[in-house]
């Protein structure tokens, strides 16, 4: 059988290299950030932070404003997300159980929304906050990421939402329910998978969210980590081990919540984004 | 919520109320003359009323203010004494007049071609070869693959050019080992095409890991049977492959060919905080034309109007598949 050995065999190579491959920039990154100075700038690289240090992570985590911005990012991740978990549990609700005019065209419109070029929009969207005197702000930047992850949840929710039988709800209505108390009692507990998947893309994307923080907030109290990690490697030079601790701070919280919520994340997104 | 008594409201039209049985509340004291038809009628356009608020104000506003901006001369002098000097489609004139704007139009759609081809085709090999592994190799691989697809792009993007150093940058080295020896202290974004490549590795890396893992996903869901009945007719692997699994994942493909030309088509962070679409604005893309146009050089109009076409040029990439999907809504609501 010496095909089927070979055929055996070269999935398996084929894996190995491929998690070498995704995993090595993620691994390199940590790595950096744990060892000394005199290990990162070497002629060979050092493939392992055998002399283990925190030092990098004490000057990133002492640098200037560090505290602040993660307080900034933290709050309006946060906000953001619960914001615009709320207004899309109505709208997903609605659009999911109810029967009215203009519906078709709505679920259309929130696709198509979805699919908002933001990037693009940031002149536009700096001149209307300037207008309204409210530049170096956090306030417009959580109304816009609420926005950013709107559509997305709304569809996605909706597919959560109408993936919960009928008859669950009626009975409830039977049983003397308003529809408001069965939404509560009996929707929403079922819906608590799908609410943390799709709490975990608006947290993604909030996090993560650089060019309109770049345009909008230039006082640096009122900025989020992106702007700071993109703009720590021009402040500190060449310093790689505290840029690398840098980002390392401000990956792991996105690394962990993805571990766990992954598999829910991605068959909620299949289900009810991406329809195919 | 529970505040929906716009009671005068004659609007409600019987025939879009909700078909479910009306059951009547027997624990609550509700006002028996208020016709829970109506409030029926009434109560999604209700709940629907906040999402449709914020899109109006923070999407629709923006594209509008934005076609608005498009038509002005708007550069620091009017900016900041706030005045408002129309200069009627000069804008585009002088936008679609110049070879700039062009060769960025050109250079996007390369691009996110380049992109969307890797992405695509790495992410089915690997999707598929997801489905043939044992549990072991396949938890393993997916745990690769988490985790390049959770790095923040910001994050990831340091964490490339740091790669990339032309001083003590591991890529660097490997490749000097290897014998490209000129490579030793190669500096990657001195040129339009090196830095283009580490952008290109960087996105391919960071989309892959999504179109794999949905794959997957998608192969398991294949009902077993039709390989069976493939085998029966004499099928072979690759005939059960373009017989089965192709036609059965093409939507699913379809779909995430879409997704990606946009994702890519609007990458701002990687190529930005990369390079600032340098050497020499050489790796500009649309979205990054735009800001530095309309923000770098203070061409708050200009910037403006290359926005607004940057938005019909995603919307010509995008109107196929977008029609397609449109069409199949309307068919399934």
């Amino acid at each position: 059988m010496k095909r089927s050995v070979f055929g055996r065999l070269w999935p398996n190579a084929t894996a190995v290299v491929l998690f070498v491959g995704f995993v090595f920039p993620v691994y390199w990154m940590f790595a950096t950030a744990f060892k000394p100075t005199g290990d990162i700038i070497t002629e060979d690289p050092v493939w392992f932070p055998y002399h283990a240090t925190v030092s990098h992570f004490d000057k990133a985590v002492h640098a200037d404003h560090f505290w602040t911005l993660v307080a900034n990012s933290v709050i309006v991740t946060v906000s953001s997300v619960l914001i615009s978990l709320v207004i899309a549990l109505f709208a997903s609700f609605a659009l999911a159980r109810m029967r009215f005019k203009g519906r078709r065209g709505l679920i259309v419109t929130f696709m198509l929304a979805q699919m908002a070029p933001w990037e693009v929009m940031i002149i536009a969207i700096y001149m209307l906050v300037r207008d309204n005197d409210m530049l170096d702000s956090l306030v417009p930047l959580t109304a816009f990421y609420a926005m950013m992850v709107l559509p997305l949840t709304i569809l996605t929710l909706r597919g959560y939402v109408s993936a919960v039988p009928k008859e669950l709800e009626e009975s409830a209505m039977v049983d003397g329910c308003t529809r408001l108390q069965a939404f509560i009692k009996v929707i929403f507990p079922l819906l608590a998978p799908g609410l943390m998947a799709t709490s975990l893309f608006g947290f993604i994307t909030a996090w993560n969210e650089f060019p309109l923080v770049l345009i909008l907030n230039k006082d640096i109290e009122k900025q989020t980590l992106p702007l700071w990690i993109s703009q720590f490697q021009t402040a500190f030079g060449d310093d790689w081990g505290a840029t690398m601790a840098a980002s390392s701070l401000f990956a792991l919280p996105i690394l962990i919540l993805f571990i766990f919520l992954q598999r829910k994340a991605v068959s909620g997104l299949t289900d009810g984004a991406v329809k195919g | 919520m529970s505040v929906q008594t716009e009671g005068t409201d004659t609007a409600g039209e019987p025939a879009v109320r909700k078909s479910g049985p009306p059951a009547p509340p027997r624990g609550e004291a509700r006002t028996a003359k208020t016709p829970a038809g109506r409030r029926a009628a009434a109560a999604p356009y209700l709940l629907l009323l906040p999402a449709l608020a914020a899109t109006v104000v923070l999407l629709g506003w923006p594209l509008v203010k934005n076609g608005i901006l498009s038509f002005q001369n708007l550069n620091p002098r009017q900016l900041i004494q706030h005045l408002t000097e129309w200069n009627g489609v000069d804008n585009y004139k002088e936008i679609l007049s110049g070879s700039d704007f062009w060769s960025v139009v050109g250079r996007s759609v390369v691009f996110t071609a380049v992109n969307v081809v890797l992405i695509m085709i790495g992410g089915t090999l690997i999707g598929l070869l997801l489905a043939r592994l044992g549990k072991k190799m396949r938890l393993l691989l997916m745990v690769g693959l988490v985790l390049a697809w959770a790095m923040p792009v910001i994050a990831a993007t340091t964490v490339y050019q740091w790669l990339f150093a032309q001083r003590f940058g591991v890529v660097n080295w490997v490749l000097d080992k290897l014998g490209w020896h000129s490579m030793a202290d190669y500096n990657w974004f001195s040129s339009q095409f090196s830095t283009f490549f580490v952008v290109i590795v960087l996105i391919v890396w960071q989309s892959v890991p999504f179109v794999a893992i949905n794959l997957y996903a998608a192969t398991t869901t294949i009902p077993k049977e039709l390989y069976e009945a493939a085998a029966l007719d004499g099928a072979g692997a690759w005939k059960s492959f373009t017989s089965v699994t192709l036609p059965f994942l093409r939507p699913f493909l379809y779909a995430t060919t879409f997704l990606e030309v946009i994702w890519v088509f609007k990458s701002f962070a990687q190529i930005f905080a990369l390079n600032e679409g340098g050497p020499d604005h050489l790796t500009e893309t649309l979205p990054i034309y735009a800001y530095v146009e309309g923000v770098g050089n203070q061409h708050f109009g200009v910037g403006a109007a290359i926005s607004f076409l940057t938005i019909l040029v995603l919307l010509a990439i995008t109107s196929y598949y977008l029609r397609m999907v449109l069409k199949q809504e309307e068919d399934e609501l």
